[in-house]
Formats: structure tokens, C-alpha cells, sequence
């Protein structure tokens, strides 16, 4: 795919918050909080980051692969996948449908083009995503594996047994993006459960971290990526901790846990588009 | 079904008897069996050689073990393979979440820990990222079941038949001896999809061919009856076979059905047979809630539904104790499949 300039990936962040919130609404269902804070994230991996087949390949073979960890990013993910090609974009009109092959969470099930595992209980992509780059080790596949979790996933004990794993065996071919939104579904993840340092945590389960302190600025959120890939190779995983706002991109849905999980109703909707432009045609 | 049971877990200092062990295994020698044997071996030495005869066969095959590579058996192949072997500490969720990626990326992963800490452990990872995603993982389970032994309830698992079987796409294999277990072990590395199999710590008698070939899904008749059938699977074939020659001296004729599949099951194998002998008997080491007993009964009440007898785990749990007074406590012995075709017979 032939890289775009900063001002055309800007275009596709504000379509994919479209597209987000446009499919939650029509289901009355689903998460837009954290896909709208993950936005820059998503564009910035599949449309300048990641070398990757869109002629899907459930194996993956000498490209680079993405999990999506936190499950409930799903209409975000979707979005994304299909603004690039591994599906027509008018399927997105069907996320949350009976039928649909766009599952309220990723599964490979219905074998949409892009999804190499179910996710939704949270926990478990980190694991998924070292076993896969355990495999490219094996296979001397140079290509790398990206992982995104959410911050109050980090309360799942398993994360940490794979963190574990991935310094005990050099993982040096991961990635793992921490959504640092600070929110949950109950309240800030402080209150809930505090993540405390997750820099010093990360690093003392022996990973290579990484800040990207401003993570909607897609700018930012590039160099921060390049940052990890140029951290690969050296014999350890590597942890970016993205900065993001839930919510981000729509006034009065920025920056708390409220919009974790409720749709927007039609007048929300309204007032919501009219701050993101449609630059690529609605689905 | 509860009244048959004498030994209810709340009671059992009252029913503590001492067993006369060395004499019930003379009985069974004396008889006129149709299987016999020369040698005893746990089963899981039966995966461990059939996982690295399976690894030999195929590149692809790896390994993954949390911290239990010797009672698995699994150290021939960490030592021949050791770049294909991943020692993932204590943390069976991260194995079994490791081993559906490894999957996804084109290897053949058996990711072996005790059967507890194989299923009701990791029940979710299971359910998410290996059956609903349909990925080629083994699932390597041991110590199974009370024959365990010493270490007691908290290791014997009797309810992980159960679990997986209710998983969608999820191949639960139980095979009855060394041999067998190192045949299926075998089977399911050519076998794409994911697979429960599970295997036992016990020495235990060989009874079935070396160099078996293993038909996953295909029920094995092991001997011919007419008047019960006794559908058995793990360690309790042997028991079955053992009923079979009892209860033959007595002038009953027992067909012996050696389940080692209990999904997908032999329905067809199932239903035949009982066609014939018009009533049955399940056994297995496992709880009779969600075991192989309700898998049979659930085919036969809408096909057939003749009168079957349960041999299993009456909704307890186990304790410490050797295997052989462990299945005679809970009623899982060739006795009390005795018992049960008897029971079974009476219904007609
Ligand atoms: C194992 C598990 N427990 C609970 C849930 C329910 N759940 C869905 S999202 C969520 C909050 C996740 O928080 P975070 O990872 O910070 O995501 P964000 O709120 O930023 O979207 C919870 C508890 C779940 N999906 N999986």
C-alpha cells in the first residue's frame, strides 16, 4: 500500500469515528468511547505501519499482524479493516446484525477477512499474540506482531503471566499497545482498581517501554510507532503506552467512562457528526 | 440412580472398609479374559511417546508444558525437539492462550498440565481462543480422574470430560491404555482441530495391539455380546473387560465397547449394538453429570430407549487413596459394572 500524507490519514481518523458511531447507533449497541480514543492508533498501523496482505491469510506468512486484545474496540477495528480493503465498507452497515459476519466482538467464526481470533474476554490477546510470534521465530519470519489492550485489561492476571513469558524468551518481535485512557466501565481505572506505575510494572517484567504521550495526534502516534519497530530485534518485547482520551473527537463524549458502553441516541448522533467531517463517504 | 450408591462423600468414615485388594486382583486373574496382559504403563507414557514419535513424524508439531514436564512425559521430546518446546512456567491461561497463536501461525501445539488445570482452570481461554476459533490446538490432559491417586480432590478432576465436550468444535479423546493413548496421541497431530485428550498417571494393564492404528470417532467393539453392553472409556475398559469374563461365568454374555471418543461419538456403534442386546451399562472415571453416560443416554432416548446403568462419580468428590481403592470406594471397579449389568439386565 503506498503510504499517504499526514492530511489524507487525518481524513480516514475522522471518517472511522463516523463509521463508529454510526454503527453503534444504528444497534443501540455496542462501545464507542474507546475505538473514538484509538482512532489515530488504528490508522496510523494499518494505513502507515503495518506491512500486511490484504488478501487475507489466516496463517499470516511473512507479513505483520495485529490482535485486537480489548475485544469491545470492535467497530473501530472493523472500520479500519474495511477502509483498507480486507472487506467491502458497506458490510458495516450489518456490525451487531443477526447473520452479520461483523460480531458484537472479533470472531473468526464467520471468517471475516482481517480476524485471526475471537476476542472479547478480555486477557488473553497478549498471550495469543506472543504464541503467534513464537511461531514466526520459529518459521524465521522477520515480520512482527502488534497487540492492543486496553489499561483496565491489565487487571486480568494473565497478561502478566504472558509479559512474563515474553522477557523469559526475548519476545522482540511483539508489540504491545497499551490504550492508557485512564477509564473503565465502572469509573477512571485509578478508582477502580489503580494501575499505578505501569511504566516501572512493564519494565520490571523486563519489556523495552515506550511513551507516546500524545496518542491523538496522529503524528505522534506514528513516531511513537516507528520508535517501537526501530526497539525490535534487540532481545526484548516492547510496550507502548498510548496516551489517548475515551471519547476523543466528540465534545461532550471526551474524557470519561460514561461512553465506554452506551450508543448515541439520534439527537447525540446528530450533534456528534456535525464535529467529524465525512471524508470518505458514510458507509 | 442415587440409591445405588453406597457410598455417599458425606458418610464415608462409616463405609471405611478395609479392602482385601490383593485378593479381588487374584479373582480377576483367575478368570477366562479375552484380553489379557504381560505389562502395565500409566497412559501419560503413552502420550509422551506418542507426542515425540508424533513430533518426529512432523516439523510442525511443538510442545508447550507449564512446570509438569516429567509427570506429562514430555521430556523425550523437549530433549530431541528442544527448539520446538516452550516451558511456560506456572501460567496455564498465557500456554493455552501461546498455543492458539502458535496455532494460528501454522503449528501443531499439545500444550499438556494436569487435566484439572487443562480445563476447569482455563475454561475461558479454552472457549474463546481455541474452540470458538477454531484453532489446531491439543489439549494434553493427565492425571485425570481419582486414579491419581495420593494427591487427592483437589487434583482429581471429574468433571473436565464434561466441560469439553459441551465446547463447540472441541474432539474429547479417552483412550484405555499405554497403547491406545500413544496411538491417539499419534492421531490427532494428523488431525486438524481441537482436541481434549486425556490420559491417566496409574500403572495400568497393556491390553490392547502395539502399533494400533486409532479411528477417531469410531467406537472399537472389543468383544462380542448379546445380552448387555458395557460402553467404557479410559482406565474402565479394562474393568469392562474384566465384568465381561465375570459376568460370562455367571452365563452372561457382555459385548464390550471400548468409547475412546466420547466426541464426536460412535452413535451408529452405539445404537447397534444395543439393538441387539436390548440394555446398558456406561462407565468411566469421571462425575456421571456431563459424562459419557449422558452422552450414551442422550442417543438412546430418542433412538432407543432401552435401560441403561451408570458406573461413574455420583456427584462427589474424590479423596486421597491408591487407584484401586479409589475405584473400589467410588464404585468404579469390574464389580460394580457386575452390578450394574445386572441391573441393566432386570430392566429389560
Ligand atoms: C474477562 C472479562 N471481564 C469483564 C469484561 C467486561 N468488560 C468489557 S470492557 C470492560 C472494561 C475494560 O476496560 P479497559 O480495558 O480500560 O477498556 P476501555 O474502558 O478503555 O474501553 C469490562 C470490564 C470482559 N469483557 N471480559
Amino acid at each position: 500500500m503506498k503510504k499517504q500524507s499526514l492530511p489524507e490519514l487525518q481524513k480516514i481518523c475522522s471518517q472511522l469515528r463516523r463509521d463508529v458511531l454510526r454503527m453503534v447507533h444504528a444497534v443501540q449497541s455496542g462501545h464507542p468511547g474507546a475505538p473514538l480514543g484509538c482512532a489515530e492508533f488504528f490508522v496510523a498501523l494499518y494505513f502507515d505501519q503495518l506491512h500486511h496482505n490484504p488478501n487475507f491469510q489466516m496463517n499470516g506468512k511473512g507479513e505483520d499482524l495485529f490482535f485486537l486484545s480489548n475485544g469491545h474496540l470492535s467497530a473501530g477495528w472493523y472500520s479500519v479493516l474495511a477502509r483498507s480493503g480486507y472487506f467491502p465498507v458497506a458490510e458495516l452497515k450489518t456490525f451487531r446484525k443477526l447473520n452479520s459476519r461483523l460480531q458484537g466482538h472479533p470472531a473468526t467464526h464467520e471468517h471475516l477477512p482481517g480476524i485471526r481470533i475471537a476476542s472479547g474476554s478480555l486477557g488473553q490477546g497478549l498471550s495469543v499474540a506472543i504464541g503467534t510470534a513464537q511461531a514466526k521465530k520459529l518459521d524465521q519470519d522477520k515480520s512482527l506482531v502488534y497487540v492492543l489492550m486496553g489499561d483496565g485489561e491489565l487487571q486480568e492476571g494473565q497478561v502478566w503471566e504472558a509479559a512474563m513469558y515474553a522477557a523469559h524468551y526475548g519476545m522482540d518481535n511483539v508489540i504491545a499497545t497499551v490504550d492508557y485512557n485512564g477509564q473503565q466501565i465502572d469509573g477512571p481505572t485509578e478508582k477502580i482498581m489503580d494501575l499505578m506505575n505501569l511504566k516501572a510494572k512493564w519494565e520490571a517484567f523486563g519489556w523495552e517501554v515506550i511513551e507516546t504521550k500524545e496518542g491523538n495526534d496522529l503524528a505522534a502516534v506514528i513516531a511513537g510507532l516507528e520508535k517501537a519497530k526501530s526497539l525490535t530485534g534487540k532481545g526484548k518485547p516492547i510496550l507502548n503506552l498510548l496516551y489517548t482520551e475515551m471519547g476523543y473527537g466528540v465534545d461532550f463524549m471526551v474524557g470519561t467512562h460514561k461512553w465506554h458502553g452506551s450508543p448515541p441516541n439520534d439527537e447525540q448522533l446528530a450533534l456528534a457528526l456535525e464535529q467529524l467531517e465525512e471524508t470518505l463517504g458514510d458507509y | 440412580m442415587t440409591s445405588n450408591w453406597p457410598l455417599p462423600w458425606n458418610n464415608w468414615k462409616k463405609h471405611l472398609a478395609i479392602i482385601d485388594l490383593s485378593i479381588a486382583k487374584d479373582k480377576k486373574m483367575s478368570l477366562d479374559l479375552k484380553y489379557t496382559y504381560t505389562e502395565k504403563k500409566d497412559t501419560r507414557s503413552g502420550f509422551g511417546d506418542g507426542f515425540l514419535e508424533a513430533g518426529r513424524r512432523n516439523p510442525n508439531v511443538v510442545g508447550l508444558c507449564a512446570d509438569l514436564i516429567g509427570s506429562l512425559k514430555m521430556g523425550d521430546f523437549q530433549k530431541e525437539f528442544p527448539e520446538r518446546f516452550f516451558q511456560t512456567g506456572i501460567a496455564e491461561a498465557n500456554m493455552i492462550g501461546l498455543a492458539a497463536g502458535m496455532a494460528l501461525g501454522g503449528k501443531i501445539p499439545f500444550a499438556g498440565t494436569f487435566a484439572n488445570f487443562a480445563t476447569g482452570r482455563v475454561y475461558d481461554q479454552i472457549r474463546q481462543s481455541v474452540a470458538y476459533s477454531d484453532k489446531n490446538v491439543k489439549i494434553c490432559a493427565s492425571h485425570a480422574g481419582l486414579t491419581l491417586g495420593e494427591d487427592g480432590a483437589t487434583h482429581q478432576i471429574l468433571e473436565d470430560l464434561g466441560m469439553m465436550k459441551m465446547l463447540p468444535h472441541m474432539t474429547v479423546i479417552n483412550p484405555c491404555d499405554y497403547n491406545q493413548t500413544k496411538a491417539a496421541t499419534i492421531a490427532i497431530a494428523e488431525y486438524e482441530g481441537p482436541v481434549y485428550l486425556r490420559f491417566g498417571r496409574p500403572s495400568w494393564p497393556i491390553f490392547t495391539p502395539t502399533n494400533q492404528k486409532f479411528e477417531i470417532g469410531k467406537a472399537w467393539k472389543m468383544i462380542d455380546g448379546k445380552d448387555v453392553t458395557i460402553f467404557a472409556t479410559g482406565h474402565l475398559v479394562w474393568e469392562a473387560v474384566v465384568a465381561e469374563a465375570m459376568l460370562r461365568e455367571e452365563g452372561i454374555h457382555a459385548e464390550v465397547i471400548n468409547i475412546h471418543t466420547i466426541k464426536p461419538l460412535d452413535t451408529e456403534a452405539i445404537l447397534e449394538s444395543v439393538k441387539k442386546t436390548g440394555c446398558a451399562v456406561s462407565a468411566e472415571e469421571h462425575q456421571l453429570n456431563g459424562g459419557l453416560g449422558d452422552s450414551i443416554a442422550q442417543t438412546l432416548i430418542r433412538h432407543n430407549p432401552a435401560p441403561l446403568e451408570y458406573v461413574g462419580v455420583n456427584d462427589s468428590f474424590g479423596e486421597s487413596g491408591t487407584p484401586t481403592q479409589l475405584l473400589e470406594k467410588y464404585g468404579l471397579n469390574a464389580e460394580n459394572i457386575v452390578k450394574a449389568a445386572k441391573r441393566a439386565l432386570a430392566r429389560k
